[in-house]
């Protein structure tokens, strides 16, 4: 259990500003977690809370002014871009909106076989893998041949997905990836992802602003407030038993979908926020 | 011009698309039409030698002025020169011309607009204040400048004219990349591990492409105008012929020799005019093929016909004692909504939907993106896109408001029936404060002094919870957080004291905890002003914790409809039943990682 | 907004500054054998060296440049070299024809543009489509053709105005107008039709906006909703290609006075230019620099009354 497959150490991001002399925007402040292969480690938090920079901070897609990453053990928060390069095989990324996630003017096959090509897989070896990929997030195998807007939203997000999954990685960083999608259309996304982690044992940093959603997938989670995490621990734990008031607040704040449950939850959140001020 | 342009930009990853648009080019009659005189005119230039009757520089003072004769087709000009061998080697050195400005413009606007949109940095502020130099001065004040210094050398003047224009170039191209710049597909793509050289040509250059090509088009014809302008001026090289140079000598001769002004004329006006209209047939051209179809959040778009079945009604029973009984304040029945489409069909996107609101009730309509909810709550005010048209009865207060004249409905709007949208920032005017587009319906619909309303409305903004009305009354919309604006949109929606409200996912773009705050309010307004309220939504939640009534739509219909407690305690719509299933809120936490679990991920997650 | 405009003024100074000592060493290093030009081919060398003592062609080019800048700053720009007229006389005789032809024309475009612009986007039809064809050809139509065009049939064939020449508007108005109708019209076309199409495609954006249905939804009418809101907030766009218009305009007027003998700036710069008289040629970079940035300056202060984000920034 001891084995972490990802360490984040005491991450610092500041974004600089425009402007001579004007102070850097903090959006990360001292951030630590940690994912153990095969684990998915939910992040949670609103709007400017940090849980998408953390995530791109992983991928070294945003500037870590401070702190480590470690992946297995090394550090790769500072890696030169040849030196990232070789981590695409490792790491690799689902974003949030289907639409501007894939490139309009690439057909499918072009989309998926790019990681490949990248990584000096040879091309008919290639194309051989995009079929599996296809067949794994449960697309039809002619679909290669088309284009990202004749596909649906959930459709889309499944390319999204075999593209991640195409150099086989150890860890995928999911960036909001059901927020953009219909309820039921989300649920069958997210049974892709656990089907997929059963099988092949990768491990998720799975970053939404829902609640339900991450308590549904995640083993372990995370509450961010302003570039902090507040809480962290088992799923369990911290989503039904919240000790933060921020995380308690939070969790009061969601709707639940039952009008019953629902009364007696606003009256709780009321009392909270009676108590509070 | 352009081809060889396309052709120098063209990737393999995306020779489909270029290939079909010359083909569509052609169909298009004003694309086929500029593209054959095009070719017509570089066609006579290239073939001068062997077209021309006569020696250009040749001339005989008996020609001079000399009328159109089988010898002199169109006649001599005013040193004896014949006009149309001088007109055909003019072509040469006119296209030539501007054909070398344009590729000096386009080889260091591209580059310069792909490295500063890509990498920005130092690069991109100094190719700003080179693009804000070259622009200070007027292109002719400029080019005069230059003759100054270089003397009446047309290939130097031309080729300092392309690094003038190269700021068109660049800001196209500039935009483009940077806009592309941070898209999520690049990001993918460097996670991917794909070098830069890689990401510009597989993902860049294709944005650029069309917008570089069209603009080559249009800057094509102003570099001919400007090369035939300085000529005309008498700054050209007298010893070369040139458009420019044999308008200056007909334009001497005007009053002799009127005629001779029309084939220089027509030789650069033909030209300009079909560089001009080929580049709009490709713009054309390229907007119908690539306009994406994309959707945003969860708007209405396309909407899937459903075969028609029957509505289940939720009968009310005892159960649903709480339920408001007020009088039907809104009585919608058999409503059809449908967009005329380009080739005169009509496309249905809410079908048959019948609802009836009463005082003081909250009617929900949930569904999926494209189920109609939205378009349904446009029809009931009647402010759908153009092209939208209604069918069916929409009673409110005893008028037919589908069949209410623009300017009754008008007067409806805001005093009557008052609107909630989604997006908050969105739906703010950005160029006027917040205050005074509180005050201006009030003035109208009300009739308020300006006084009186500003006094409403700063007791509006305390009323749905803003801290400091007065700093609030006078900020502007970007000011504000998106909870501070759909408070606003909210004491807009409220300030008229409106019978009915239509809530369009009111809270759908909010974090949860200001979701929370914004349901509070909406319950506390809707219970003070006793108002109806259509909530349009497809969060089940928020049905759960505001309305009395729901509705369920999918594909332009009502599928099931009554009380909320008896739609959550009894599904009956397989549809229904499916949404309810796919609900995670009561599903159980998934749990630490187990170990075995994590022993099978180490073994298998390398060889998969 | 104060430091808004102080920051945009430097800006302003420093690209005029820029641009000049550019241009001085651009003309002053390629101009060949000048003082062999100004006192004629035949001259001894002997007059030849005179001339360019007296002129300081002899010393450094560094040394020039200093001693124009020191007298520039103060307003002297120095003299011709042919006719020894100081430069800033001839330009601001000239200068006043010029501006009231491209000011006038700007005018008459921003006000034409607009009501076209805004009658094609919210009536559509046939308005739209004829804004949408004339668009295409005045961009595409050089304006020299079609002062050309105006000359030979209006003037020179039907006699309905002067060909050329220009009357002081305190000499005689009805001259004066009857001087500038064909210069202004030649320059307007091409404008007009081209802003046209901006305020066009402007109104058209604002029209799609989310907080036009909004501002809808409150009562208020669709006359209401134009012309104070989308009109409003589509302004600051056609502003922005308005301001370019103007200086493309600075450039279509050089051709312009040419064609109409109207005796503005363009003559000037024309005879300055075939005839190599550098100070008189720098005078008019210089001037038009300076009304180039005085533009986007006055542009710049409309976008921040029109637009409170650039107000605040």
């Amino acid at each position: 259990m001891s084995e972490r497959l990802l360490e984040v150490d005491d991450v610092v991001v500041d974004y600089p500003v425009k402007g001579l002399r004007k102070k850097p925007f903090r959006a990360l402040n001292g951030v630590s977690l940690d994912i153990r292969p095969g684990e998915t480690v939910g992040l949670v938090g609103e709007s400017g809370s940090g849980k998408t920079t953390l995530g791109r901070a992983v991928l070294g897609l945003a500037p870590v002014t401070g702190g480590a990453i470690r992946y297995n053990g090394r550090d790769i928060s500072g890696l030169s871009r040849s030196e990232r390069r070789k981590l695409a095989a490792e790491i690799q990324v689902v974003f949030q909106d289907p639409y501007t996630s894939l490139n309009p003017s690439l057909t499918i096959e072009q989309i998926l076989v790019e990681p490949l090509t990248a990584q000096d897989v040879a091309k008919s070896d290639a194309t051989r893998r995009v079929r599996e990929l296809l067949d794994q997030v449960h697309l039809p195998s002619d679909a290669g041949g088309r284009l990202p807007r004749e596909f649906s939203g959930g459709q889309r997000q499944r390319i999204a997905i075999a593209r991640a999954l195409a150099l086989s990685p150890q860890l995928i960083v999911c960036d909001e990836p059901v927020s953009a999608l219909d309820l039921s259309t989300q649920a069958r996304v997210l049974r892709l992802f656990e089907e997929i982690q059963n099988r092949t044992g990768v491990a998720y940093l799975f970053v939404s602003h829902d609640l339900a959603v991450v308590r549904h997938l995640s083993h372990r989670v995370a509450v961010m407030y302003r570039g902090e995490i507040v809480e962290w621990g088992d799923g369990d734990q911290v989503t039904a038993r919240p000790q933060h008031p921020y995380t308690q607040k939070l969790f009061l704040a969601a709707p639940v979908p039952d009008p019953a449950a629902q009364r007696r939850r606003r009256a709780e959140r009321t009392r909270l926020l009676a108590d509070g001020a | 011009m352009s081809e060889s342009l396309s052709a120098s930009l063209e990737t393999p990853a995306t020779a489909a698309a270029p290939k079909g648009l010359f083909r569509r080019l052609l169909k298009n009659p004003l694309g086929a039409a500029s593209l054959g005189v095009l070719t017509l005119i570089v066609l006579t230039a290239l073939l001068a030698p062997v077209l021309a009757p006569h020696d250009p520089d040749a001339a005989s003072a008996n020609d001079i002025l000399a009328s159109p004769s089988s010898n002199f087709l169109l006649g001599a000009d005013g040193s004896g020169h014949d006009i149309l061998s001088r007109l055909l080697y003019a072509s040469r050195v006119s296209l030539a011309g501007a054909a070398l400005a344009l590729a000096v413009a386009a080889a260091l606007g591209v580059t310069a607009g792909l490295v500063s949109g890509y990498y920005g940095r130092w690069f991109e502020t100094a190719s700003t204040w080179v693009t804000n130099l070259l622009m200070a001065l007027p292109g002719v004040v400029a080019l005069l400048a230059v003759r100054a210094a270089v003397g009446p050398s047309l290939w130097t003047t031309m080729a300092i004219f392309g690094v003038l224009l190269s700021p068109a170039f660049y800001r196209v191209v500039y935009t483009a990349v940077s806009g592309v710049r941070n898209e999520l597909y690049v990001d993918a793509a460097r996670v991917s591990g794909l070098r830069d050289p890689r990401i510009i040509s597989r993902h860049i250059l294709i944005v650029v492409r069309a917008p570089a090509i069209i603009l080559a088009a249009s800057i094509g014809s102003v570099a001919i105008a400007i090369q035939s302008g300085i000529t005309f001026l008498g700054l050209g090289d007298p010893s070369v012929p040139t458009w420019g140079g044999m308008l200056n000598d007909a334009f001497a001769n005007m009053y002799t020799a009127p005629l001779q002004l029309t084939w220089p004329s027509l030789a650069i006006g033909l030209t300009a005019i079909s560089l001009t209209l080929l580049s709009n047939a490709l713009r054309d051209e390229l907007e119908r093929s690539s306009r994406p179809k994309r959707r945003r959040g969860r708007r209405d778009a396309g909407t899937a016909t459903v075969r028609h079945e029957p509505v289940l009604v939720h009968e009310d029973t005892e159960d649903t004692e709480d339920a408001p009984s007020g009088e039907i304040l809104l009585d919608v029945q058999g409503l059809t909504v449908s967009y005329d489409q380009a080739d005169g069909s009509a496309k249905t996107v809410v079908e048959d939907v019948s609802l009836t609101v009463r005082r003081g009730e909250v009617h929900g309509l949930i569904g999926e993106s494209g189920s109609g909810k939205t378009q349904t709550a446009f029809a009931i005010m009647r402010l759908m896109p153009p092209g939208g048209q209604v069918a069916g009865s929409i009673l409110f207060e005893g008028a037919d408001l589908a069949r209410l004249s623009a300017k009754e409905m008008t007067r409806l709007r805001g005093k009557k029936i008052a609107y909630i949208p989604q997006e908050p920032m969105s739906n703010i005017d950005p160029s006027f404060s917040i205050g005074s587009q509180l005050v201006e319906p009030m003035r109208v619909q009300l009739g308020l002094s300006k006084a009186e309303a500003r006094d409403r409305a700063l007791r509006l903004l305390a009323r749905v919870g803003i801290p400091d009305p007065e700093r609030t009354f006078n900020a502007y919309p970007h000011e504000v957080s998106g909870g501070m604006a759909q408070r606003v949109l909210i004491a807009g929606a409220v300030s008229c004291d409106p019978d009915l409200l239509i809530a369009d996912e009111p809270t759908t773009a909010l974090d949860v905890t200001v979701q929370a705050e914004v349901l509070d309010l909406l319950r506390d307004l809707q219970s003070d002003l006793n108002m109806g309220v259509i909530l349009v939504t497809h969060n089940f939640g928020v049905v759960a914790d505001l309305c009395d009534r729901v509705s369920v739509m999918r594909g332009g219909r009502i599928v099931e409809t009554g009380a909320v407690q008896s739609i959550f305690d009894d599904p009956r719509h397989s549809y229904t039943q499916s949404l309810f299933e796919a609900i995670l809120d009561d599903s159980r936490p998934r749990g630490p990682l187990e170990t075995d679990v994590t022993a099978a991920a180490s073994t298998q997650g390398a060889s998969s | 907004m104060y430091r808004f405009i102080v920051r945009r003024l430097a800006s302003g100074v420093v690209l005029i500054a820029i641009l000049t000592t550019l241009t001085f060493f651009l003309l002053y290093l390629s101009g060949g054998d000048i003082a062999r030009r100004i006192v004629g081919e035949g001259a001894t060398e002997e007059a030849v060296q005179a001339k360019a003592h007296e002129l300081g062609l002899d010393r450094s080019v560094w040394s020039q440049f200093t001693d124009w800048l020191s007298h520039a700053v103060s307003g002297d720009l120095g003299s011709s070299w042919f006719n020894g007229q100081p430069v800033s006389d001839a330009i601001s005789s000239r200068l006043s024809v010029t501006l009231s032809l491209v000011i006038g024309a700007t005018l008459l475009t921003a006000v034409l543009a607009t009501v076209l612009g805004v009658v094609a986007a919210t009536r559509g039809g046939w308005v739209d489509r004829v804004v949408q064809f004339l668009g295409v050809l005045g961009h595409a139509i050089p304006n020299f053709l079609i002062a050309i065009g105006l000359v030979s049939l209006l003037a020179v064939q039907w006699h309905w105005f002067d060909a050329t020449g220009y009357t002081e508007f305190a000499d005689s108005p009805s001259r004066w107008l009857s001087s500038i109708t064909l210069p202004v019209l030649a320059l307007v076309t091409g404008a007009v039709s081209s802003v046209a199409q901006q305020v066009r495609g402007a109104v058209i954006d604002a029209l799609r906006q989310d907080y036009v249905r909004t501002l809808r939804s409150r009562g208020l009418s669709e006359t209401r909703v134009i012309y104070r809101h989308v009109l409003r907030n589509a302004a600051g766009p056609a502003l922005s290609y308005l301001g370019v218009q103007f200086v493309g305009l600075i450039g279509g007027a050089v051709i312009i006075e040419q064609i109409f003998a109207i005796p503005g700036l363009g003559q000037v710069a024309v005879g300055a230019t075939s005839q190599g008289d550098i100070p008189l040629v720098m005078g008019l970079v210089m001037v038009t620099a300076v009304i180039v940035v005085v533009l986007n300056l006055l542009v710049d202060l409309a976008q921040g009354w029109l637009n409170p984000k650039v107000r605040h920034a």
